[in-house]
């Protein structure tokens, strides 16, 4: 089918009486940054939607990318048509017969503005319906609860025939709900997380730990590739503060409470967190953490750990089992990085029996021994290397070797 | 000299030499190595992968390197069927397939699975109806060459890929090492599922293979070991030979289509000229006017025909002597004294089966080099006409 127009709806921010206009002018914002590439588009705002015009641009093509923007619920390719009994009639009948699967019941929406046309909208519901009818004998009419609803728009200058429609990702449009900083290990969790932060509506800057040389260049480069794929989403670019942990993490394994070693760098990573956040002006802190699922992750651990900082923790995939996170990392492309088999600094020193139940005044009393812990966290802010990640460019590996070579 | 044997062999450019020979000097390191220089061998690798991607319109993680295009074609093929083989034991192929297809379906029917092998026409085409008709429910393959390797017909692939659509379970494999470069290729939009492509046909190194695997399929490795390219080709990468394929197809893919017109004009003049020469009988479709589109029957770059009566080998040797390389059938099987099975199955008769000539056209060919090959036909023909051997 040769689709002429592309309705988008907007998601759940529609409801919100006041902030209404604002969601909506950054939406609009947000799909022409997205589909910039395709000159010929005409986008246009109405009431709670956005029609984009093809002008012979690849339907493929952009439905691809408006399945992954924020803030965009649904989306329907459209068939544009002369007002014309037969050729309403034959469009919807093309429109009914791209659909992906075949449905056993419809029901047809008229919507006639163009009052000129000759047929009311109760006849046309007929004239087009039947028709359909009788070209798919399978099909039935279901007016309650139809499993397809064909509609059908006679405008004055022309009719605006479709009936598919793709869901997109939801949520709210960029940065329209402020800005957090996500802890990004280069594990499976936490570009799942910074997905759906970002999928909120937050702006968010990266933070990833590296304990180099316990961690290697390719876990690094690992982090860079998945910071890429994030960047990619808003299409905007995406900072990525990479903080050298190393000297952090070997004095914790001096102190002999090896059972609190994870305890202590989680405790220490946050507080440079919050205050990386604090310099850009971010107000959240969003980390990758699933109640039970490793020992920092219990409800004592995160407890003794998130009262090192005051910024409020977000944790979005806290409820969420493995196998629901895997599967969304696999739908957001970041599962094939992720599992790269490169040590991040969160497995490194791992005791054989880490505590799931530490105590936060043995706790504090341990860092309190800790030489120097104070101005190692004030090193690491000061020493931290902050790369800017612009969409659309080439990864690292597209600047590998010589140009000319390719 | 002119060298008319393309299809068999293409001269590597001069770009692509280079640029092996600078990455073999510099990049000897196992892309496998934790070290840096492991790690610049392997960005290298994954940024040819990127390029063929690019070059083809597909994502990233489609793309295997292989040895070649035999390598390809037998990877794609058992290892789909090893992985599949519950699902289905039946298989569709044609008979004109290059033998590193059709082999191996031979040896699949002794694993148990039951082959139909689809007749073409006498212009070496098989009917996309054709194969709608040999799918069962026990089907899960199709394999269907692009460009036919000895006399250029084109198969009907974005039609069978279209039929195919319908039925889910059935994997579709496309051998391309002869249309890549000369034809249009939309392997997203014709439902290919398997594509197997080769860097020395466009003017890339020997020893590399492409296999396309659609996201979603599936393959059992025909190789064990070390686990590289994802498991799917263990073995240590070939670097400066792939980086300086990713170069090759993507030229090839770039320029392909002034490049392909300029043959379809070299292949016009030909075919023309043989024409004119009662002795000699060409094999397939001559030019049509829809040539340039979508439509053609014959690939820009290859010209069959025969001279019933005589051997072979005595053309090509004698074209020899005045400086013009070309093949009998396809160059693998070429030194086989046994009728060619492709111009067989075409229905020719076992006397034009058995003396075509085949000459395949580059980049370095122009319209002096076709009316040279022109004369030269005439003055030899002239000459072996006393020693025809009619039936």
């Amino acid at each position: 089918m040769k689709v002429d127009m592309i309705m988008v709806r907007f998601g759940e921010y529609t409801i919100k009486g006041r902030n209404r206009g604002h969601f909506e002018k950054r939406i609009v914002e947000q799909v022409r940054r997205m589909l910039r590439p395709f000159v010929a588009l005409q986008i246009t705002r109405a009431f709670g939607r956005i029609y984009i015009t093809l002008n012979g641009e690849s339907y493929e093509l952009i439905s691809a990318k408006l399945k992954h923007i924020f803030g965009i619920m649904s989306f329907s390719p459209v068939r544009k048509c002369a007002s014309e009994l037969e050729t309403i009639r034959e469009t919807a009948l093309e429109v009914m017969a791209a659909l992906p699967r075949k449905p056993s019941t419809f029901k047809v929406t008229m919507r006639r503005v163009d009052k000129s046309f000759p047929h009311d909208s109760q006849e046309m519901n007929h004239l087009v319906g039947g028709h359909v009818l009788r070209a798919m004998p399978d099909l039935k009419v279901n007016v309650k609860q139809p499993e397809v609803e064909l509609r059908i728009e006679i405008q004055p200058e022309g009719t605006y025939v479709f009936s598919e429609v793709v869901p997109a990702a939801g949520g709210f449009p960029y940065g329209t709900n402020g800005k957090a900083v996500l802890l990004l290990s280069g594990g499976i969790d936490s570009p799942v997380a910074g997905y759906l932060a970002m999928r909120k509506g937050l702006e968010l800057e990266a933070i990833h730990f590296h304990s180099f040389p316990f961690t290697s260049e390719q876990a690094k480069q690992k982090v860079i590739t998945l910071a890429q794929m994030l960047a990619e989403m808003n299409g905007v670019p995406f900072k990525l503060h990479m903080v050298s942990f190393t000297e952090i993490q070997t004095s914790f394994t001096q102190c002999n409470q090896d059972h609190l070693i994870i305890t202590l760098m989680r405790r220490a990573m946050l507080r440079i967190a919050e205050r990386l956040a604090e310099r850009s002006g971010a107000i959240g802190i969003v980390t990758g953490d699933s109640l039970g699922q490793v020992a920092s992750q219990t409800l004592p651990s995160m407890n003794v750990i998130g009262r090192t900082v005051e910024l409020p923790l977000l944790r979005p995939l806290i409820t969420t089992d493995k196998n629901d996170i895997i599967r969304m990392a696999e739908q957001i492309g970041t599962y094939e990085t992720s599992i790269l088999p490169f040590e991040d600094c969160c497995t490194l020193f791992i005791p054989k029996s880490p505590s799931t139940n530490p105590n936060l005044n043995v706790v504090r009393k341990v860092e309190s021994f800790v030489p120097r812990l104070d101005e190692m966290i004030e090193e690491a802010i000061a020493q931290t290397e902050t790369l800017v990640i612009t969409p659309g460019e080439s990864p690292e590996t597209a600047k590998a070797g010589k140009d000319d070579w390719f | 000299m002119l060298y008319f044997d393309h299809c068999a062999s293409t001269p590597p450019r001069e770009d692509v030499i280079r640029t092996m020979m600078e990455v073999m000097a510099k990049h000897y390191a196992n892309p496998s190595s934790l070290h840096q220089g492991g790690v610049e061998a392997g960005k290298l690798l994954e940024r040819s992968r990127a390029v063929v991607a690019a070059a083809f319109g597909t994502s990233q993680a489609e793309w295997t390197f292989t040895s070649g295009g035999t390598e390809s074609n037998n990877a794609a093929i058992i290892g789909a069927t090893a992985r599949y083989r519950n699902k289905g034991k039946h298989l569709i192929t044609t008979q004109i397939e290059h033998p590193s297809v059709y082999d191996t379906f031979r040896r699949l029917s002794n694993e148990g699975f039951r082959v139909t092998y689809l007749p073409v026409n006498e212009q070496g085409t098989v009917a996309a109806q054709d194969v709608a008709a040999a799918l069962t429910e026990d089907t899960v393959m199709v394999s269907v060459m692009h460009v036919n390797n000895e006399v250029g017909s084109i198969q009907p692939i974005a039609e069978i890929g279209a039929m195919l659509n319908k039925h889910r379970k059935v994997l579709f494999h496309v051998d391309g090492i002869q249309s890549v470069g000369k034809l249009p290729i939309a392997l997203r939009e014709w439902g290919i599922d398997l594509f197997s492509a080769s860097a020395h046909k466009v003017g890339g190194p020997r020893g590399v293979g492409l296999l396309y695997t659609r996201h979603g399929v599936q393959l059992e490795p025909l190789l064990a070991g070390g686990g590289q390219e994802q498991g799917l080709r263990p073995g240590t990468e070939n670097v400066a030979a792939i980086v300086a394929s990713a170069k090759a197809f993507r030229l090839a893919l770039e320029t392909r289509e002034a490049r392909s017109a300029r043959m379809f004009g070299l292949r016009r003049r030909l075919v023309r000229c043989i024409g004119e020469i009662p002795e000699l009988v060409l094999n397939g479709a001559a030019v049509s006017d829809e040539e340039l589109s979508m439509t053609a029957v014959m690939a820009p770059h290859i010209v069959n025909f025969s001279y019933p009566g005589m051997k072979p080998e005595v053309l090509i040797h004698t074209l020899e002597e005045n400086g013009i390389l070309a093949s009998t059938k396809s160059a693998c099987s070429s030194k086989e004294d046994k009728p060619s099975q492709v111009l067989l199955a075409m229905g020719l008769g076992k006397e034009r089966a058995s003396s075509g000539i085949r000459i395949s056209f580059g980049d370095e060919h122009g319209e002096a080099d076709v009316d040279y090959l022109c004369g030269k036909l005439n003055e030899v023909v002239a000459r072996l006409k006393p020693f025809e051997r009619k039936e």
